[in-house]
């Protein structure tokens, strides 16, 4: 019955797709910031991690400070952080067991695995010297899940509402991890120019695994408005917001028109905003006017999406979605 | 030199189902040749497959969800095709005759103006559903999917002892059994004849087609599920994904002027048949109990007015109930003038005194149960049971006779089991399933289930029991 897709199945592999993407970010982070923090600015670093999400309040409740075994600890293994991989990665099983009709075996196995992997984890597998590899694997663990799924997950609407959901959620990281960082970053007049600068934008390119193509696009000089661009505006890079939109309104588009689904006009309208917003502007006029307020409007507008995506296609009533949204399933 | 697999088994005096089997030659062959060390290996492998495959069935604790495997004993047992075809038309015969009772209870009621069983006993009992009186449904057929329990004494004479006429659940284990025995033992499997049962969801799909409203050239059909948290929810994604259809819980469907619609990302979208595994209290809050979440409401009235069929149909419970089944032989030569192919466990039904008397002198020798549950709770074995316990028996069974039934402890059949690196005798017994459309079909041999808790007698998953792969060998 590849023509019809229950609601509840569409917002399940939409978040499926949501939640293996964040967990990839964040092992992505922790490792460049685990093998790119040995300066002054360690403990900072690490903290700045605590405030991608916004967790501070609930971060301190449990740790003192915010070091490399805190944070480590916080956002790999804890299931009590919803923020946690551990938890991503939970809510993505959970997903995909209530997808199994939909999803290949071999989707399901692969992420039942990798999530009883994580549950086995223990303090020991977080020591200092074995991270690089445990964030080895958990990245590569995300990637598998998605070469899986393009190899084997049946191109019908699901394939669609996955591949929008991966789309935003990287779309969101990517401005979520250039807002933390481009404060952090930004050069106090002490360090203009000195190496640790430089090594800090690379690890900011790093986590978002931008730095070989920036490097061939601006092979000569790394400035803080270049790496600003390169994350936010160029087309071609693959975790770049203005990319990740605009493969969404492709995708949006495609499956209206190819399953006849009449609804999500409004989803259409709010990435079409959110599409004149990130192709119109330079990264010049953007960091005149004030990155940070631009980097929110973008995350308020991916909100704005996805609140239109539930009403439109995954059965969501409007006035029950202020709660729906602070806790997907 | 290693021992091999069957070294020092010993059955005792029970029947055993490897050595006594007059198909099993080729398979003991076999297995001598295997180390006890090669089995353990392989068995431990296919295990943690099932835990990765997500072959589970969840278990709530403290709270907390814990996946547990059916813990999967990798000796096959083995029926010849002599034995399967006495079982087989034993149970074809049986569930034509449980599908003529539930027509003429809801219906003309020769049955019970006859006298061949109380009436108080069909319309008094709690599954009875009044609601389905007059109500037709495609073929006359109520039960479409039945899993017919059938155990063997120590003579190796099959004995019925429950028909699960509901909702039986196991089917998915005869599949991927058979899966993981195919990758772990392809050795064991060459060339022996093997009936398959890769086509159970084929056969079922077409038999749930067959029960579709009277015109509907292309019928959807859904699968009807509490949701992930019920034990049995591996096994709902099974069917959905052998028969390719959408799995739904009750929040995805609404009924609007008597129809049945689902919610899709395109809107509402019609759907004709529904194979639901969820039992009849919770199918439609409006008809029956109203606080369920699980069900669909108005679902009753669109059954009624004969715009969606469901599988089973609503009011089967009465058939399988464990009073009625004691009646099942005079049902069957009532209906179909034919001796039981199949014999029942006798039986003594504690509602009529001379049984009750019977039962409370002789309750250290026998089995008691109650009618209503499933699952093995509230099952006093008489030889296993303390002093207390038989106090607490005689206790119920003087409250509420009515409740319980009786039967003699029937010595199961074995079979050679893996336990703690050993090959030891455990009891086991047998779950084939039946799908019921316009004609019915059996697949071939079905589920074993196996105590494996040494001399016990109790196969359910949720009581320490395991599962075997059942070969019906030509």
């Amino acid at each position: 019955m590849p023509d019809v897709l229950l609601a509840r199945y569409a917002d399940c592999i939409f978040w499926l797709a949501r939640y293996v993407e964040r967990a990839e970010n964040l092992a992505r982070i922790l490792d460049v910031n685990e093998t790119f923090s040995r300066d002054g600015r360690g403990g900072q670093n690490w903290r700045s991690i605590v405030q991608l999400n916004s967790d501070e309040k609930r971060f301190f409740a449990k740790h003192d400070t915010a070091s490399v075994h805190s944070v480590v600890n916080f956002y790999v293994i804890d299931n009590d952080n919803p923020t946690s991989i551990l938890s991503a990665i939970c809510n993505a099983r959970e997903n995909a067991r209530t997808l199994r009709p939909l999803i290949s075996t071999e989707m399901w196995v692969q992420l039942n695995m990798f999530y009883n992997h994580l549950l086995g984890l223990c303090a020991e597998d977080l020591a200092p010297g074995r991270l690089g590899a445990l964030f080895a694997t958990i990245k590569e663990a995300c990637q598998t899940h998605t070469g899986i799924t393009e190899g084997t997950f049946f191109r019908d609407q699901g394939w669609y509402f996955y591949q929008i959901g991966r789309y935003i959620e990287r779309a969101d990281q990517t401005t979520r991890l250039l807002d933390i960082k481009y404060h952090l970053l930004l050069p106090s007049v002490a360090d203009v120019g000195s190496p640790a600068d430089v090594s800090q934008w690379n690890a900011l390119l790093r986590s978002a695994a931008g730095y070989h193509a920036f490097r061939r696009l601006h092979a000569a000089s790394t400035t803080p408005a270049r790496v600003a661009g390169f994350l936010l505006l160029n087309p071609a890079f693959p975790r770049s917001a203005h990319h990740c939109v605009r493969e969404v309104g492709q995708l949006l588009g495609e499956v209206k028109s190819r399953y006849a689904l009449r609804r999500g006009n409004d989803a259409a309208e709010e990435l079409d905003r959110l599409q004149a917003l990130l192709g119109t502007l330079d990264v010049s006029t953007i960091l005149s006017r004030g990155l940070h307020e631009f980097l929110d409007t973008i995350q308020r507008q991916l909100i704005a999406v996805t609140r239109e995506l539930s009403v439109a296609f995954f059965g969501y009533i409007p006035e029950e979605l202020q709660v729906q949204a602070a806790t997907p399933q | 030199m290693n021992p091999s697999v069957l070294d020092g088994y010993d059955p005792q005096d029970f029947y055993c189902e490897m050595l006594r089997s007059p198909a099993s030659r080729a398979v003991r062959e076999r297995l001598a040749s295997l180390s006890i060390e090669a089995l353990k290996q392989r068995a431990s492998n296919a295990n943690a497959e099932l835990y990765n495959l997500g072959i589970t069935f969840t278990v709530y604790s403290d709270a907390k969800t814990i996946d547990r495997i059916l813990p999967f004993d990798v000796i096959p047992r083995v029926l010849s095709g002599e034995e399967w075809r006495e079982i087989e038309s034993g149970i074809v015969q049986r569930i034509t005759a449980i599908n003529l009772l539930l027509d003429d209870i809801y219906h003309q009621q020769h049955l019970l103006r006859d006298g061949i069983v109380p009436s108080d006993l069909i319309l008094g009992n709690r599954n009875y559903r009044p609601l389905m009186r007059g109500i037709d449904v495609p073929h006359k057929t109520y039960v479409n999917i039945c899993g017919t329990d059938i155990v063997r004494d120590e003579h190796g004479a099959f004995l019925v002892l429950e028909d699960n006429a509901r909702t039986p659940s196991g089917v998915s284990y005869v599949v991927e059994n058979r899966h993981l025995m195919l990758r772990a033992f392809p050795d064991l499997l060459d060339e022996i004849g093997l009936h398959p049962v890769e086509n159970y969801g084929a056969r079922l799909i077409s038999a749930l087609y067959e029960v579709a409203p009277a015109g509907i050239a292309d019928p959807r059909v859904v699968l009807l599920s509490p949701g992930t948290y019920n034990s049995a929810y591996f096994e709902h994604v099974f069917l959905a994904r052998e028969m390719g259809v959408p799995l739904v819980e009750g929040r995805d469907l609404l009924v609007e002027d008597d129809r049945v619609f689902m919610r899709t990302t395109g809107g509402l979208s019609r759907v004709d048949v529904i194979y639901r595994r969820i039992d009849d209290d919770y199918l439609d809050p409006g008809a029956f109990l109203p606080e369920s979440t699980l069900g669909v409401p108005g679902l009753m009235r669109a059954y009624r007015a004969g715009n969606v069929a469901l599988a089973n149909a609503v009011g089967t419970g009465v058939a399988d109930d464990k009073a009625v089944y004691a009646y099942m032989p005079r049902i069957i030569r009532y209906y179909l003038a034919q001796e039981p192919i199949l014999q029942n466990v006798e039986t003594h039904i504690c509602r009529e005194p001379e049984a009750l008397r019977y039962t409370l002198d002789h309750l250290a020798e026998l089995v008691v149960k109650p009618v209503g549950e499933a699952g093995g709770y509230g099952i006093t074995v008489g030889p296993k049971a303390t002093r207390r316990e038989l106090d607490e028996c005689r206790a119920k069974l003087l409250a509420d006779p009515s409740n319980y039934i009786s039967q003699p402890c029937v010595k199961l059949s074995v079979a050679p089991t893996l336990v703690d690196g050993h090959v030891e005798p455990r009891h086991v017994d047998l779950r084939p399933f039946a799908v019921t459309g316009s004609s019915t079909w059996v697949l071939p041999g079905g589920l074993t289930r196996v105590a494996l808790r040494r001399g016990s007698l109790v196969v359910n998953s949720s009581q320490g029991g395991g599962s075997k792969d059942t070969w019906v060998v030509a």
